[in-house]
């Protein structure tokens, strides 16, 4: 045991030693959930909008106003033609705009009839869409207020309620989505990476001459990092609680609890590429390619998983942070117990003990 | 003369599918000797040593290293030898004490004694005041002697060198070799492989591999006069020119 420490411990030394590599380690977590929370998010907020109005109404001003008040948009400018209109887009100065044709009220009063054109720039489809969206029911919302007492015999009024996540905002998404991908490219990543380097150096030829056992020595090498990842899960979740307003539903221990699963997991994925990497190089790609790049499309948080053919579907299974994903999002987002969640984290045992068991395996090999 | 014996291999053979790396070979290690494994690339140096390691389980034939069987007792092999290779043992992003620590933690020994050890063995290398030096800020040379300092830190009873002197300059190779010598007194076996004759002829005996085979394996004087060469570069290449495999 106390042989294990010590080699804890030098463990530890090498990463102290490489100062900027435990910044990066520390600190991209942080970065991450900064820039998906604050700068590449995908929700719609302040897009800027342009206003062609020829009827200047009363209808068509407080139109205006609701639309200029709401925080969706931004409304940046009055343009009196469609040539205008046409111009502003291609300067890319708009998003969207909103024509009114000439006698709006009237119409609207008289023969019940008005129309409202909307024109957006669907480049981007998604935004565009959510565009349209906003702008179609804030003239609705207008439009109820005419008729505030009479109610139609016949109406359908949908009532629709955002479970879970009543502000849609993306940052529930997300931030699963980050724990997956640090957790993985830490462990996995910064694992194989040290194991290859004592391959590479020679040290480990000398270290497996010594009385240390050969799988506890992978062990030892894993645990430094194990505590990197810890302290990684605590920063994500203490930035989601409170810059992100995430809050964790769910119980809190066993969120963590899935979490150090999925970091060993991830470890047993680093100790393998480790076993078939002869540099350092080629651990951190085979990292990159089978790691970061599979865990970003196919986790579940980028692109819904639901959406991709069949073939691709199943191959997402195989990926652990599928499932972490899928924990996390359960477990923080939607407060669900662990009865709901007991298939996943069965999924992550197997994997795990199949990793290692493959792992210990070539290392037999190896030795004999 | 019955010296105790601290390696013993008999007809120890290593096959990997079709190909035979280390083909019957026979031989005693006494206690402080200075044992040469000569060989060309590929002759199947590293494999026996590997075997004598326990790194590797023998095909066939039998051996015991300290006393202990290599096939079942390679456990208590490794607590009773040192190793050092070709490339570096040590940790350049470390210091060279720790280094030292951390080499004779794994070993088991006693915080105290790692004190010890410390304060001695940087006396030793004219090292004193620089045990918090990184070793990547240290001199090729003086790596290597500490890295063959530190696989004798636990005291074992062989030390295992795979060709240590390798890219090292002829002044430290002797000093090198000077550190051997003061080991050997002390009652280390040291068993090593090289490439460099003149190293050769410091061993107390040498064995030379050919095509897995030990084709010659006495003192380096015996063996020149037995050769009718005046040096071992002449005997090796009496005796490597038969080789039927090509080195790697």
């Amino acid at each position: 045991m106390k042989q294990f420490l010590i080699f804890v411990k030098k463990e530890w030394l090498h990463i102290w030693r490489d100062r900027r590599t435990l910044f990066i380690l520390l600190f991209m977590p942080v970065i991450q959930i900064v820039l998906y929370g604050f700068a590449l998010t995908n929700e719609v907020k302040n897009s800027k909008v342009a206003i062609f109005d020829q009827s200047k109404d009363e209808a068509t001003t407080v139109i205006s106003n609701e639309i200029a008040a709401s925080r969706y948009f931004n409304l940046v400018k009055n343009v009196y033609s469609y040539k205008d209109i046409e111009a502003t887009f291609r300067k890319g100065e708009i998003r969207m705009a909103i024509v009114f044709p000439a006698g709006f009220r009237y119409d609207l009063l008289h023969s019940n009839h008005a129309q409202i054109q909307l024109i957006a720039d669907a480049s981007d489809p998604n935004t565009a869409n959510t565009l349209t969206n906003y702008a179609s029911s804030i003239i609705n919302d207008y439009q109820q207020t005419l008729h505030p007492t009479e109610d139609l015999p016949y109406t359908i009024k949908t009532q629709v309620r955002m479970l879970y996540n009543p502000e849609l905002k993306g940052a529930y998404n997300f931030v699963p989505g980050v724990m997956a991908l640090v957790l993985m490219l830490v462990c996995a990543m910064m694992t194989s990476i040290a194991i290859v380097k004592e391959k590479e150096m020679g040290t480990m030829e000398v270290i497996l001459v010594s009385p240390l056992r050969p799988f506890r020595i992978i062990i030892a090498k894993t645990i430094p990092y194990l505590l990197v990842s810890m302290l990684n899960i605590t920063s994500i979740l203490l930035l989601s609680v409170y810059a992100l307003d995430v809050p964790i539903v769910g119980n809190l221990w066993l969120l963590i609890a899935e979490s150090i699963l999925f970091t060993i997991t991830s470890l047993s994925v680093g100790i393998l590429i480790s076993n078939s990497a002869k540099t350092q190089q080629t651990a951190m790609f085979t990292s990159m390619m089978s790691l970061f790049l599979p865990t970003l499309l196919f986790a579940g948080f980028m692109f819904p998983i639901e959406n991709m053919p069949i073939p691709l579907q199943i191959i997402s299974n195989i990926v652990p942070a599928k499932w972490y994903f899928i924990i996390v999002k359960d477990v923080m987002i939607k407060g669900l117990g662990f009865t709901a969640v007991w298939k996943e984290t069965l999924i992550l045992i197997s994997m795990t003990a199949a990793l290692l068991g493959i792992s210990i395996y070539k290392f037999k090999i190896r030795l004999a | 003369m019955e010296k105790e014996k601290v390696i013993t291999a008999k007809d120890l053979t290593k096959r990997f599918g079709d190909f035979t790396a280390v083909d019957k070979i026979t031989f005693d290690v006494t206690k402080g000797e200075i044992f040469g494994f000569i060989g060309a690339n590929g002759a199947g140096k590293t494999t026996a040593m590997r075997m004598l390691c326990g790194l590797s389980l023998p095909t066939s034939g039998e051996a015991t290293v300290a006393g202990f069987d290599v096939y079942k007792q390679n456990e208590q092999i490794k607590k009773n030898i040192g190793y050092m290779s070709q490339r570096f043992s040590l940790y350049e992003d470390l210091t060279i004490r720790e280094n030292i620590r951390f080499y004779a933690g794994i070993y088991g020994l006693a915080d105290e004694l790692i004190k010890e050890k410390t304060a001695l063995l940087l006396k030793q290398l004219h090292m004193e005041g620089q045990e918090n030096t990184l070793v990547r800020a240290m001199p090729l040379g003086w790596r290597q002697k500490l890295a063959f300092s530190i696989a004798i830190v636990h005291d074992p009873a062989i030390v295992f060198l795979d060709e240590p002197t390798g890219g090292v300059d002829p002044i430290t190779r002797r000093e090198f070799w000077g550190l051997i010598y003061e080991a050997s007194e002390k009652g280390i076996t040291i068993f090593v492989t090289t490439h460099y004759m003149d190293e050769a002829e410091y061993c107390n005996r040498v064995s030379i591999m050919v095509d897995g085979r030990i084709d010659a394996l006495d003192s380096p004087a015996n063996l020149m006069t037995q050769y009718a060469s005046a040096s071992m570069d002449g005997v090796f290449l009496q005796l490597a020119r038969k080789a039927v495999r090509t080195g790697d």
